[in-house]
């Protein structure tokens, strides 16, 4: 069988298409990731040992299971809640949630890297502990955060292909949903990969320019 | 709920995700090297390669380069045995991550190590083999332990090619038993431990390779 | 020359070449340190490099290793350059594999003495003559022990770098650099990383060493006594070229250029 261009054609629209998802999905749930990851780090410092220690396992707990395993789980947990979530939005949070884990430990080795003796300082000064967090020790972690938050957004992106299997119409779902008729799958997923590189290629390329930018000053 | 742990596929799934990891992991590690030493060579050509394949390979999804061998190859006239496209997949993509480790360590060596090779009139391959690599694994040994981790939970997508994996056979028990949420629960735990059963391991190896790079602690040091 | 012990055997005698440089041209990034280098050392002459700081005497050492290439000019160790190949009476550049042949005759000792941590002191020593030299390994064992023995650290074959002083870790990349059986010793700031109290040990070693064998001998310290104590000839390199040179008491006590004057009395002041 040869590479059929019209086929190829015809196919690009879908797949253009789930890509939209894709993207729509991973900046998303990569919000979610970015303040989720935050709320952790912070409660770890809370002082409190039964949060610190409850919150350490819930997100070694999350960062070493599968995430595809998770999404099955949300799919059919959540309903029992009383709420329904799309599939999107199920997606977003199983998405978010998970990268919330890794994003947790780069916001605690940022805050881990801010000198003790700012610490001491904000305390010399009587600072209340909102004050500290926000005008003295977030402001330092952040910078040191940028570069490694950049690289899980390429993370994010490349795991959104997951979401096929809470038919979520990403790309990979499109790109099988079009060659399933015809059992045609060597345009679909030959083009869907090449889209795939593409789109991380150039977004690493960016997000390095950020960082180079932004980074570690 | 109980039924649901007791269910013999699911330890058939678990012990088919432990042997599904081990295979990509092998792949992946005799890809790392070869291709992490060409991103430290000293021609060009050669360090184009490397990037090539860890750009290529490291931009990829498993599941689509997964996908890819699965459906679309065998029209392209190549057809891969089901295991051998999740594992290949698998293997590539985790290859890529582990030849930038590799390269990583290879350049955190100190230049002088190299330096005292050149010194002591060590071959090319000889620098690498008996100064650099000796001292650069066991500064690999804590990420390639996350990463095989990473590789673990990545295991999961063969489920979505038939090959009966813990997370197949979940879905399996899903169909039979219409307890989703219960059954995705319970195999969540059993990645989990898994998970850190394999981190025990890697700990273990890290503290011995220690002693290799002759950071001996005091009881050592008094011998 | 009166070689006082039995340590004077693992030494190697005889054979010693010369070293040459010819128009030697080096620059950083703009930056030149060799402005057309010109110097020679007779076979088994010992040659100490003085000079200001950060000016590139380490380099004139790092380009005899093959650490660094030269922009241009010939370097010559012996009768052969290290610089080129001679191709049909036309100069071509050096391969690998010339460079490997040049490299057996010349040995150097670090300033930062780089030995191997993930090797036992005893193989730092026999690494590279079993796998570069082909020796087979008791006979790589036995010299080694000779060597440890000679630098003062019999006892320590088995012992890691890690657990070892900084003089005597030192020592050890004095016998590793030896057990290569070099013609041409490089010594590069070797006290320089020492504490205070363990200098002195280290450069009577090497005077020993330098006595007792016909090495020729290329080094770079900042050590005016030691320079004084080793050297045949002491040369005054200062912005890209030897300014001065001279026995070390014309140098020492009478130098004739202003650029040595200052340095002196800069470097005594200390």
């Amino acid at each position: 069988m040869i590479w059929d261009w019209d086929y190829t054609r015809e196919l690009l629209p879908s797949l253009l298409h789930g890509l939209r998802y894709t993207v729509q999905a991973t900046l998303l749930g990569y919000v979610l990731a970015v303040l989720a990851g935050l709320l952790w780090a912070v409660l770890r410092r809370s002082g409190n040992v039964v949060v610190d220690q409850a919150v350490r396992w819930v997100v070694e707990f999350v960062r070493s299971t599968p995430l595809l395993v998770q999404l099955a789980f949300l799919y059919y947990a959540l309903p029992a809640t009383g709420v329904r979530f799309s599939a999107l939005v199920t997606g977003v949070i199983g998405l978010g949630l998970h990268y919330s884990a890794y994003t947790a430990e780069v916001y605690r080795a940022g805050i881990a890297d801010v000198p003790r003796g700012q610490w001491e300082a904000a305390t010399a000064l009587n600072l209340p502990r909102r004050r500290v967090w926000l005008a003295v020790v977030l402001p330092q972690a952040v910078r040191r955060v940028i570069p490694p938050l950049g690289n899980y957004l390429i993370a994010m992106f490349k795991d959104s292909p997951l979401l096929l299997v809470i038919t979520v119409p990403e790309m990979m779902h499109e790109a099988q949903a079009a060659g399933s008729p015809t059992g045609r799958f060597l345009e679909p997923f030959t083009v869907a990969a090449v889209l795939f590189v593409f789109v991380s290629v150039v977004s690493s390329v960016l997000i390095r320019r950020l960082e180079r930018r932004y980074g570690t000053v | 709920m109980w039924d649901v742990i007791e269910a013999p596929i699911l330890w058939q799934g678990a012990w088919v995700t432990v042997q599904l990891t081990l295979y990509s992991a092998a792949l992946a590690f005799a890809l790392a090297f070869p291709f992490g030493l060409a991103g430290i060579s000293r021609h060009a050509w050669v360090r184009a390669i490397g990037r090539f394949y860890v750009e290529v390979f490291r931009g990829l999804p498993a599941l689509v380069l997964m996908f890819w061998f699965f459906y679309s190859l065998p029209l392209a006239g190549l057809r891969l045995e089901t295991l051998f496209a999740g594992v290949a997949a698998l293997g590539l993509n985790y290859g890529a991550y582990g030849a930038e480790v590799v390269r990583g360590a290879l350049k955190a060596v100190p230049k002088t190590q190299f330096e005292a090779a050149v010194a002591l009139n060590l071959r090319p391959a000889q620098r690498v083999r008996r100064v650099l690599l000796p001292q650069a694994v066991p500064l690999m040994l804590p990420t390639f332990g996350n990463q095989l981790v990473e590789l673990m939970k990545a295991t999961a997508i063969v489920s979505l090619i038939s090959i009966s994996d813990l997370m197949f056979r979940a879905q399996q028990l899903r169909s039979s038993t219409g307890e989703g949420a219960a059954v995705f629960l319970v195999i969540l735990v059993m990645y989990f431990v898994i998970a850190q059963a394999m981190l025990l391991l890697v700990r273990y190896l890290e503290r011995r390779s220690e002693r290799t790079l002759g950071r001996v602690r005091a009881e050592g040091a008094a011998r | 020359m009166e070689p006082s012990d039995a340590s004077a055997g693992v030494l190697p005698k005889g054979g010693t070449p010369g070293i040459r440089f010819d128009k030697v041209v080096k620059s950083y990034g703009g930056n030149a340190v060799l402005r057309g280098l010109d110097f020679t050392i007779a076979p088994g002459e010992r040659v100490t490099l003085i000079g200001p700081s950060g000016c590139g005497k380490t380099t004139i050492l790092r380009l005899l290793m093959t650490l660094e290439k030269a922009d241009g000019g010939d370097i010559w160790i012996g009768d052969r350059a290290l610089t080129h190949m001679d191709k049909g009476g036309k100069k071509a550049p050096p391969s690998e594999k010339h460079l490997h042949e040049m490299r057996k005759q010349v040995g150097m000792v670090f300033q930062q003495f780089n030995l191997f941590p993930n090797m036992s002191v005893l193989r730092n020593l026999t690494e590279a003559p079993v796998h570069v030299l082909g020796d087979s390994k008791d006979e790589a064992a036995e010299r080694a022990r000779e060597l440890l023995e000679m630098v003062g650290l019999a006892g320590k074959a088995d012992a890691h770098p890690s657990q070892l002083s900084g003089g005597q870790q030192q020592r050890v990349a004095i016998a590793r650099a030896l057990a290569m059986r070099p013609k041409v010793l490089l010594l590069d700031e070797v006290t320089s990383a020492l504490d205070p109290e363990l200098v002195v040990g280290v450069q009577d070693l090497l005077r020993d060493i330098a006595r007792q064998s016909d090495l020729t001998l290329l080094c770079v310290t900042h050590e005016m006594n030691f320079a004084k104590d080793i050297s045949d000839r002491v040369l005054m390199f200062a912005e890209g070229r030897i300014v001065e040179e001279g026995p070390p008491e014309q140098i020492f006590s009478a130098p004739a250029e202003q650029r040595t004057r200052d340095f002196l009395q800069a470097v005594l002041a200390t």
